[in-house]
């Protein structure tokens, strides 16, 4: 245990590492931010200053040095373009993203466990089948046309939620379901697999030898002990929103970190593409770890390095 | 349910043959250009509509571009994409793969460790950056996703290879005094297909996928190529009065995909059911980067 615990962190960091090289040195080599920034009539001089302030002027290696420094510092530098602190505009994106991702997990779940239990239950059944379709189309749905068909229909065509920006909770209903519907899908098939299994056991027939009440085996016995693996899938959902916040918000001008740099690619505002990018593969790469963490201290095998 | 999976999936093979065609035959199949549009004739309504028009059977967008057209060209891309995408990381990561299972030692250690960090990397984020700042164009995508692509490959061969390795076949070659790579290559190369088969076919879909979101982001497949994300990104402003640019280059890629990943689980079932566990993974953007991590969880999806 103790010695998977030091790898997968180890892994972790390294990860991260690549993902600050990435960043830093593709930003840099794309072009030269100073001539976004200065107008045409700038001379020469004032093209030397402001490379020199930005330190633009050093050699990479260097540059990059400086930098990695920096982010552990916590220092992200400030926006080439409105000249503010990038943490400032990280943090008020972030709120927004992580909003939409905590309301889309909470969507997936309420989705998928009711349906994958009742689809374990009546196995074989209509429902069980409407479950299995909804499952492989979310496998195989651009996540960016399902958006925009929902803003159609639901925006549009019938004019009952709101198309796209953040406000109120109908803001959130469209870009949520969006967002959660794959992950859903994958929830429902997990939840029916696992209560499948558990409902095979020993210990239901027990139960339900004893006399016990239907619903009372389902809900008590059951879905309590088929939940384990659920509830670690879900918190890993989460994480994969965050890698995929980008293309959601995008589509409905959620003003969320994901859009935000994008927006900072255009403009080549680098300082803020490298925090975004830091910020969201951090989260998404420590999420993940925890995740596996959690998961192989709930699942013996993995613990004793045997799966 | 046993019987049902047995079948050949004659609804994903229709789809797919359509496609290969549709692919092959595009400058004779379409019956307008699909860059060039008359500016005349453009929001024009599918044909069923009011104010349809015979030439133009699913409308135009805003340039007058013949959406059947553009739809049918765009197969093109995504063909391309997803085989030459696919072919540059199944030969990568299967030469890693091969080497790294069968010197085992250091190799090893370093080349599975690269791949998982590979791995666990946030894919879209990743692909939206490197091709952005490379300046988007063909040869880009092809070449980030490929990037991000390779490990998949390289771990799944490598777990093959350590399986094939102990074979005794492979425990004579080396008696007999043949060198690694002339056993790696008529021994171990040949019993890797199969699964090789697998994960490509598995992977098509996502591939497919992954340039429609880059192109549709507007870091992918540059205007005015008809690549099926661009259309429905072209469309995105239009949803209002021309909802057909976005409706059916969508459809088009969501069938295009089903079918794949239906022939893909077919495939997996048939020519290799130790990769039955691989399942659910990697078919859909956001749960695609999931692989090392929680892979255990994802072996319970795929139920």
């Amino acid at each position: 245990m103790g010695r998977y615990l030091v790898g997968r962190v180890l892994q972790t960091l390294l990860s991260m590492l690549v993902v600050i090289s990435i960043v830093f040195f593709l930003t840099r080599l794309s072009g030269n931010p100073i001539n976004l920034l200065l107008d045409v009539n700038a001379t020469e001089r004032d093209q030397e200053i402001l490379t020199r302030h930005l330190g633009l002027d050093k050699p990479l290696p260097v540059q990059y040095g400086i930098y990695v420094k920096n982010i552990l510092l916590g220092d992200f530098g400030t926006s080439i373009l409105t000249r503010r602190p990038v943490t400032e505009h990280v943090r008020e994106r972030l709120a927004a993203t992580l909003e939409l991702g905590f309301v889309a997990m909470l969507l997936s779940v309420l989705i998928g466990i009711p349906l994958g239990m009742y689809s374990a239950v009546r196995r074989g059944g209509p429902m069980d089948t409407g479950a299995r379709v909804f499952a492989v189309l979310g496998q195989s749905m651009p996540t960016f046309w399902l958006g925009l068909m929902l803003i159609l229909f639901f925006g549009v065509v019938l004019g009952v939620l709101p198309a796209g920006g953040r406000g109120d909770f109908s803001h959130l209903i469209l870009p949520a379901f969006t967002l959660g519907y794959f992950t859903s899908a994958a929830i429902l098939r997990l939840t029916r697999s696992s209560m499948l299994e558990v409902l095979g056991s020993d210990y239901i027939k027990f139960a339900r030898l004893k006399g016990l009440h239907e619903q009372v085996v389902l809900w008590k016995h059951g879905l309590r002990n088929a939940l384990l693996p659920v509830v670690t899938f879900a918190v890993m959902l989460f994480v994969q929103f965050l890698g995929g916040a980008v293309v959601t918000e995008t589509v409905f001008a959620w003003p969320g970190l994901g859009r935000l740099i994008l927006e900072s690619i255009t403009t080549r505002d680098y300082p803020i593409v490298q925090a975004g990018v830091l910020v969201l593969s951090g989260l998404y790469l420590a999420g993940n770890l925890m995740v596996d963490l959690l998961y192989s201290y709930l699942n013996p095998r993995i613990r004793h390095g045997t799966a | 349910m046993a019987q049902h999976r047995r079948q050949l999936p004659w609804f994903a093979g229709l789809i797919l043959g359509a496609l290969v065609l549709t692919a092959l035959f595009a400058p004779v199949l379409a019956p307008q250009s699909p860059t060039e549009g008359d500016i005349t004739q453009k929001l024009v309504p599918p044909v069923w509509m009011e104010r349809g028009e015979r030439e133009h059977p699913l409308g135009t967008d805003r340039f007058g571009r013949d959406v059947l057209s553009r739809i049918i060209w765009g197969s093109r891309i995504s063909v391309v994409v997803s085989l030459v995408a696919i072919g540059v990381a199944g030969t990568v990561g299967t030469l890693l793969g091969l080497i790294s299972g069968y010197r085992g030692g250091v190799t090893d250690a370093v080349l599975m460790r690269l791949t998982d960090i590979g791995l666990s990397l946030p894919t879209i984020l990743i692909a939206v950056v490197l091709v952005a700042v490379s300046e988007p164009s063909f040869r880009n995508v092809i070449l980030v996703i490929a990037l991000l692509l390779w490990p998949r490959f390289a771990r799944q061969v490598r777990g093959e290879t350590l399986g094939i390795k102990e074979q005794d076949f492979v425990a004579l070659a080396v008696v007999a005094g043949r060198s690694s790579a002339w056993i790696i290559r008529r021994h171990i190369f040949p019993n890797v297909i199969p699964t090789l088969l697998v994960i490509s076919t598995l992977q098509v879909g996502y591939v497919i996928l992954l340039e429609g979101t880059l192109s549709f982001l507007g870091v992918g497949v540059p205007p005015p190529n008809p690549a099926w994300g661009l259309m429905i990104a072209d469309g995105r402003g239009f949803l209002a009065t021309a909802w057909w640019i976005s409706l059916f280059p969508g459809l088009a890629m969501l069938l295009t995909v089903l079918a794949v990943n239906l022939m893909g689980d077919w495939l997996r079932d048939h020519l290799d059911p130790k990769l039955r566990q691989l399942g659910v993974r990697g078919v859909v953007l956001e749960s695609a980067d999931a692989v090392p991590t929680g892979h255990a969880i994802e072996d319970a999806v795929k139920g």
